[in-house]
């Protein structure tokens, strides 16, 4: 039982689940995830395999810019770094999937590091501007580097096999996503707890204060950018493996503004915000095709409106949510685990 | 003054901890610091006072790096850290508050101490990452040794899991110095830790200095405005006035030095009269 903030021992909150509430939970949410394709369909599985890709880029942004303070417009770019890599090693150098996708992780994590020597001397809207040119450039090099990328054709990719299993079908390529997933989620609150996740912080709320508390401002913003970076490179050959195609147009800008978009609805700096924001973010807009696929059935005349409407009632969810909870999904998520940890207890 | 003879024989007296030698720093044209020298000895209580402007913060900010003099050189332990970048400073032993409170708003009151201990952590970012065996014995060591020896010697144990940014001003001094403590400071630069304080809350900072000095053996230079505190606890005082050093010595002999009185004279009564009390 736990009453208000009231600790046995301080190395009790050195634990990252604290309460019995939220082990029960995760492993009720463990279970679920693990039994989930026994009872969807291909397409959930689909949609499940979609939030698995985007949770990990999104961990990886919000580790940049959430928790470091740098922000990133091209992290779409880079996860077409990681997508291309995979697809190039994979069909090119006849390197396993396995292999692969940790180097493809690698080797973005490098452009990363790359695109984030900038913000040695830049700061804030300038800093973007070199992350958008970025972008621009890797989309450029996506298209127009033929000998490598194919161009517009792009790559066929392989599917991931282990001896004759093949991860083919939404299925069986989920559990090789969940897989990933857990161990990107659990790396970054690990990262999060050390000096370094405080070095980022710090960084974030006051720079030159970091500086002189012996934090090498210039090494760990490299570092966070790597860092990023590789978490988006290796949901970016995730995704191209579960494609089993990488093209150009799956790595436009407007796919980096989604991704900023995530982690300011779920929570800035908040790995647990990451993950809301990424099932939020594949989540509604499914949901809306959804909801106006059936609602066709009854108005066929007013086919014309409900597309545009499903962006506009995305566009007013995600303003209402900045409005009403600015500190994103992750803090209504503590609200209620708070109120139902203390419950009934709540003295 | 005596030290110049000394400028080429860095390593010349043991004791001395600290040396700043004729440095001079500028802003603009203005002559922020002119020539200042002066030492510290391990193991003293070194005061810094002078009045609004006079260049205190200024010459902390030099001696760790953080501004450089047009000129001068500044010797820790004997070795020439004026080189050095103000991130390389932590390392040596040199740790410090700040006028204005510089602490990270956005974390914790026991993930800003624990912050003070970076550059002395090594746990690499993918030991980290899997928090398994050393990487996590580092971490669960340190919060032992933060809420055993610093924050038991503080008095902050109720609000160690607040953010720092709802903190009233005086709880924030005081967690900033509990930062400076947990980066296993040799010499402690303090700039103004009572400043805006009420009488309770100084007598506690000025009694956690001397726990600290006296516990730690902890070397401490401070810059004070208010004379009692200055007084009572420094063994040595260094008077700054425009950028320049007018006086130097025990509390007694500062406070009667014909000079420093027309210093502080020339800018408020206030002070004057704190000065003689
Ligand atoms: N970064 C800076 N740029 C320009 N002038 C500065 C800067 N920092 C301090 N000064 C000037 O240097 C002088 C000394 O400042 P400071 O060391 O803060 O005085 P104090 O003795 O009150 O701590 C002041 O006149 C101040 O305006
Ligand atoms: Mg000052």
């Amino acid at each position: 039982m736990r009453c208000g903030d009231f600790r046995e021992s301080y190395l009790e909150d050195e634990k990252i689940f604290q309460s019995t509430f939220v082990k029960v939970w995760l492993v009720i949410l463990l279970v679920g995830l693990v039994t989930l394709p026994l009872f969807a369909n291909d397409y959930v599985m689909y949609v499940a395999n979609q939030i698995g890709f985007a949770v990990i880029a999104a961990v990886g942004l919000n580790l940049l810019t959430g928790c470091t303070g740098q922000i990133s417009l091209g992290h779409a770019a880079f996860i077409g770094v990681g997508g291309y890599a995979t697809a190039v090693l994979i069909t090119r150098f006849g390197i396993p999937f396995w292999f692969a996708l940790p180097l493809a992780g690698l080797i973005s994590a490098g452009v990363g590091m790359v695109i984030g020597i900038p913000s040695l001397r830049v700061k804030g809207l300038y800093l973007c501007i070199a992350t958008l040119a970025a972008q621009f450039i890797l989309e450029y090099v996506f298209i127009n580097w033929e000998g490598v990328t194919q161009g517009i054709r792009g790559i066929n990719v392989p599917p991931p096999r282990i001896g004759s299993f093949v991860f083919a079908t939404e299925k069986s390529f989920y559990y090789l996503t969940l897989v990933v997933v857990v161990a990107a989620v659990g790396f970054a609150r690990n990262i999060l707890r050390t000096k370094w996740g405080r070095a980022f912080v710090a960084i974030r709320d006051r720079d030159l204060a970091a500086e002189m508390m012996g934090i090498d401002l210039f090494r760990h913003k490299l570092i966070a950018f790597a860092l990023s970076s590789f978490y988006a490179g290796v949901a970016g050959g995730l995704w191209v493996s579960f494609m089993k195609i990488v093209t150009p147009e799956h790595f436009p800008f407007s796919r980096s503004i989604e991704y900023l978009a995530m982690i300011i609805v779920g929570g800035l700096g908040s790995v647990l915000g990451s993950i809301f924001g990424a099932i939020f973010m594949v989540l509604v807009p499914e949901l809306l095709n959804v909801a106006t696929g059936s609602l066709k059935g009854f108005f066929p005349n007013l086919t014309q409106i409900f597309i545009p409407m499903k962006e506009v009632i995305f566009g007013f969810l995600i303003v209402g949510f900045l409005i009403f909870e600015p500190h994103g999904l992750a803090e209504i998520w503590h609200r209620i685990k708070n109120f139902f940890s203390l419950w009934p207890f709540s003295y | 003054m005596g030290t110049t003879s000394h400028l080429n024989q860095p390593n010349q007296a043991a004791d001395q901890l600290l040396r700043v030698d004729d440095i001079s720093l500028r802003f603009g044209g203005v002559n922020v610091l002119a020539n200042v020298s002066t030492s510290v000895a391990e193991g003293e209580i070194f005061a810094i006072i002078g009045p609004n402007g006079a260049g205190k913060t200024c010459l902390l900010n030099c001696i760790n790096r953080f501004y450089q003099p047009v000129s001068g050189r500044i010797y820790f332990e004997g070795r020439d850290i004026t080189p050095l970048r103000p991130h390389q400073i932590p390392e040596l032993g040199i740790a410090r508050t700040f006028q204005n409170v510089e602490l990270f708003k956005g974390m914790t009151v026991i993930d800003n101490i624990k912050l003070g201990r970076h550059v002395h952590l090594d746990t690499g970012l993918i030991a980290a990452g899997c928090y398994f065996g050393k990487a996590r014995k580092t971490e669960l060591a340190l919060r032992k040794e933060i809420e055993e020896r610093i924050i038991d010697l503080l008095e902050i144990e109720h609000i160690r899991k607040k953010r720092v940014g709802a903190l009233p001003y005086g709880l924030q001094k005081r967690v900033e110095l509990a930062r400076a403590l947990a980066m296993k400071p040799k010499l402690l630069l303090l700039d103004e830790p009572v400043t805006g304080m009420n009488l309770e809350e100084t007598e506690d900072i000025a009694r956690f200095i001397l726990d600290i000095h006296d516990e730690w053996g902890v070397t401490i230079v401070l810059i004070e405005h208010d004379m009692g505190v200055v007084m009572d606890i420094s063994d040595r005082v260094c008077v700054l006035d425009f950028g320049v050093k007018i006086a130097e010595g025990s509390p007694d002999d500062v406070r009667h030095n014909e000079q420093v009185i027309k210093a502080y004279l020339g800018e408020q009564d206030l002070t004057y009269s704190r000065l003689g009390a």
